[in-house]
């Protein structure tokens, strides 16, 4: 085995695990659906934030459009504050939007869906202002631009995790206490 | 019963003065690495005998386990409906145990004894000695490229192992059983994380490389120099190494991944 | 830095143990620049021990060992190193690298140590394997060569960085008796053509009385005897008569150790089941 042939396998074997590396990371991975850190972050507060985790994925209308990047106590008011990313080509989100977590499917793991909603916008004011009669100037001309979400926006609506035990729970005593009422009335 | 507890301690004695000595080889060893900046050609056809040749044994466990993981893993989930998830199985089980931990297994069967081999057969037949006389130190000039070499290949056998694997799985689960291509693909990529999953299994294998390497460096170099000897040596490599494979991933398991 | 003392090698009080083995216990030897010097003795007395003390691979337990003015045993590792390079020694088998062949080989030592360009170490190459008279056996393996030519080799190795002294760990085991023959010569050639000193260590009789101008004799971790050739033959020392002329019994015992004769015959079993079940 002369240097020459040493030096070509050892080059296809560099190749070929370097090959095998970049399949695992594009291919099984989900490297591919990073878009790189770019975009903007957005805050929401809820009751409730259980079995949600740092890199659950957030998704509007089923596409998955960001990640958490971060769960965190706030000690003041007793909320969790969940942190996304919002990928930077997803900037027309209106401010209006709210944020619930939901299951993906029965046992699936837990993740933010964001539903839209009509954020304040400059029209509000523009209604407001025409049904008043007060028509002024150069307002005919401004379109009627809604609000959209923006880095460091606070989603205002928003729903925390349902807890199978807890809904069991008020079923179970809801339950209950109709009996009892039925007791009651038959007495 | 004073003799049997003096072999014991005999025995604890002699196994903390290898464990000594073997920690001395390893600083030595990485005190080493700096001069072989020079000597990339050293590496590189070290990088041949450990990582080249160990190329076909790797690629072909690695198809196989890769196709067992997509059967097994398809009987079980078509119990449950989930043999959409079978990508994710594949994968997962692949990248971040199997792959490390049966390539640094075959390593130390493959690449290992015959490390521990050449170099205790190069003590008997006194090359080292040889080397030490000509002032040439044979921890730069031998082990160290071998180590360097060691630590190299692992990483790189380890992905190859768990490409193929996957590519096995695929062959089996979309080829054979009939699993949907889209969901098989779509799946994995959607639970196997670059940094959780792919860059720890990567780190995993890179300890793996050091701790084979080192101890069949290490055991080639203590070999008593007659042929029993380095048969014995070569048998302690796969052994211990083996041992220190299956221990440490439980150690780095619990780092990475758990929530001990 | 070239010392002209007279004596190259000066080994005082020196004491090496192996455990509970003594090996040495204090001995002096002098070797002189120049010299064919031999070292002779029993099997198991720790010949391939003083060269590798002389090497400084091993450290003795007392006593030291000077090498051209310089004291082995106080060098540092680059002054160790530094120190090997004017030193060559060949193994008893050659300790030929089993992975490059012949030429690669005698090239080793001078690729290591110099920057020289690929023709110098060519020519240099070339010119030491001609003075061993192997330069046509350049690309054979060393598993392709005999005993004796891969000795060949190895003093062309051990002389590539041209040393001031080579030192021969039993260089005539095994030969046949034209490969010896050849060594022999060899061994006396080098020496006077290159201006070395040689220190052969040996249980050859013949071979390194011919050719030695000083000897010594070892056993039992001392000196018993020291001189030239001729004076060693003529000497009175009933160990040195017997050793020389390869007496089967004399002070070293034909017998090793054992109980009475007769009282182990008669003792019938030994304490331990014979290890034929083993085998």
């Amino acid at each position: 085995m002369n240097s020459r042939m040493v030096e070509i396998w050892v080059g296809i074997f560099v190749a070929a695990g370097a090959a095998a590396l970049f399949m695992l990371a594009m291919k099984v991975s989900n490297l591919s659906s990073y878009s790189n850190d770019e975009g903007y972050t957005v805050t929401a507060r809820f009751e409730d934030a259980s079995g949600l985790k740092v890199r659950s994925p957030v998704s509007m209308a089923g596409v998955r459009i960001g990640r958490v990047t971060g769960i965190s106590f706030d000690k003041h008011s007793l909320e969790a504050v969940v942190t996304m990313r919002i990928e930077k080509n997803y900037d027309t989100l209106p401010s209006g939007t709210s944020a619930s977590i939901y299951t993906a499917g029965l046992l699936g793991e837990k993740y933010i869906g964001l539903e839209p909603g009509s954020g304040a916008s400059d029209c509000d004011d523009a209604l407001l202002a025409e049904l008043e009669g007060k028509k002024s100037a150069g307002n005919e001309n401004k379109e009627c631009k809604e609000e959209v979400l923006k880095d460091g926006t606070e989603l205002k609506l928003t729903q925390g995790s349902m807890v199978l035990e807890k809904l069991i729970g008020q079923f179970v005593s809801r339950f209950l206490s109709e009996g009892d009422a039925d007791k009651e009335k038959k007495k | 019963m004073s003799n049997w507890l003096q072999s014991l301690g005999m025995a604890c004695l002699g196994a903390f003065e290898r464990l000594g000595r073997a920690s001395i080889l390893f600083v030595q060893i990485l005190s080493g690495l700096p001069s072989l900046f020079g000597r990339v050609s050293l590496v590189v056809y070290q990088i041949y005998s450990v990582g080249v040749l160990s190329l076909v044994i790797i690629i072909v466990s690695g198809l196989f386990v890769g196709m067992v993981l997509g059967l097994q893993g398809y009987n079980t989930l078509v119990d449950f409906g989930a043999e959409e998830s079978l990508g994710v199985v594949v994968a997962l089980g692949l990248v971040r145990e199997l792959g490390p931990v049966v390539t640094a297994l075959l390593f130390a069967g493959r690449a290992g004894s015959a490390l521990t081999a050449e170099i205790g057969l190069m003590k008997a037949t006194e090359q080292l000695s040889a080397m030490e006389m000509m002032a040439i130190d044979p921890i730069r000039r031998v082990l160290a490229p071998r180590f360097l070499a060691g630590v190299i290949a692992m990483p790189l056998l380890a992905a190859i192992f768990s490409a193929v694997g996957v590519i096995g799985g695929y062959f089996v689960g979309v080829g054979m059983v009939g699993v949907d291509d889209g969901a098989f693909w779509s799946q994995m990529q959607d639970a196997v994380d670059m940094y959780d999953d792919i860059y720890n299994g990567v780190i995993k294998s890179m300890v793996f490389g050091v701790v084979v390497t080192w101890i069949a460096i290490f055991e080639g170099n203590d070999a008593i120099p007659t042929s029993e000897g380095v048969s014995r040596a070569t048998t302690r490599t796969v052994v211990y190494s083996s041992l220190a494979v299956l221990g440490l991933d439980f150690v780095l398991t619990a780092l990475m991944f758990g929530e001990i | 830095m070239q010392n002209n003392d007279d004596i190259i090698i000066k080994v005082r009080n020196l004491s090496f143990a192996r455990g509970n083995r003594v090996i040495f216990d204090d001995i002096d030897l002098d070797i002189k620049r120049g010299s064919v010097t031999g070292i002779m003795g029993p099997s198991g007395t720790g010949k391939t021990t003083l060269l590798r003390l002389i090497g400084g691979q091993l450290q003795p337990t007392a006593g030291t060992v000077e090498v051209d003015g310089e004291c082995v045993q106080q060098l540092n590792r680059s002054e160790l190193y530094r120190l090997r390079k004017r030193m060559g020694m060949l193994f008893q088998n050659g300790a030929l690298l089993t992975d490059m062949n012949v030429f690669d080989n005698v090239a080793f030592p001078l690729r290591e140590h110099t920057q020289l360009p690929e023709q110098i170490i060519r020519d240099l190459v070339l010119m030491k394997l001609e003075s061993v008279g192997l330069r046509g056996a350049r690309k054979l393996m060393p598993s392709e060569l005999s005993g004796g030519m891969a000795r060949r080799v190895a003093l062309a190795r051990a002389i590539a960085l041209d040393p001031m002294m080579i030192m021969y760990d039993e260089p005539f085991t095994g030969q046949d008796p034209i490969s010896m023959g050849v060594l022999v010569r060899l061994i006396r050639l080098l020496n006077d053509a290159l201006g070395l000193t040689s220190i052969i260590v040996s249980h050859d009789i013949q071979e390194t009385l011919s050719i030695a101008d000083d000897v010594y004799l070892l056993s039992g971790g001392k000196v018993v005897g020291h001189g030239t050739t001729e004076e060693l033959n003529n000497s009175k020392s009933e160990w040195a008569q017997q050793f020389l002329k390869g007496l089967p019994d004399g002070p070293v015992p034909f017998h090793y150790s054992a109980a009475d004769y007769a009282d182990d015959l008669l003792a019938g079993v030994d304490d331990k089941p014979a290890a034929g079940e083993a085998v």
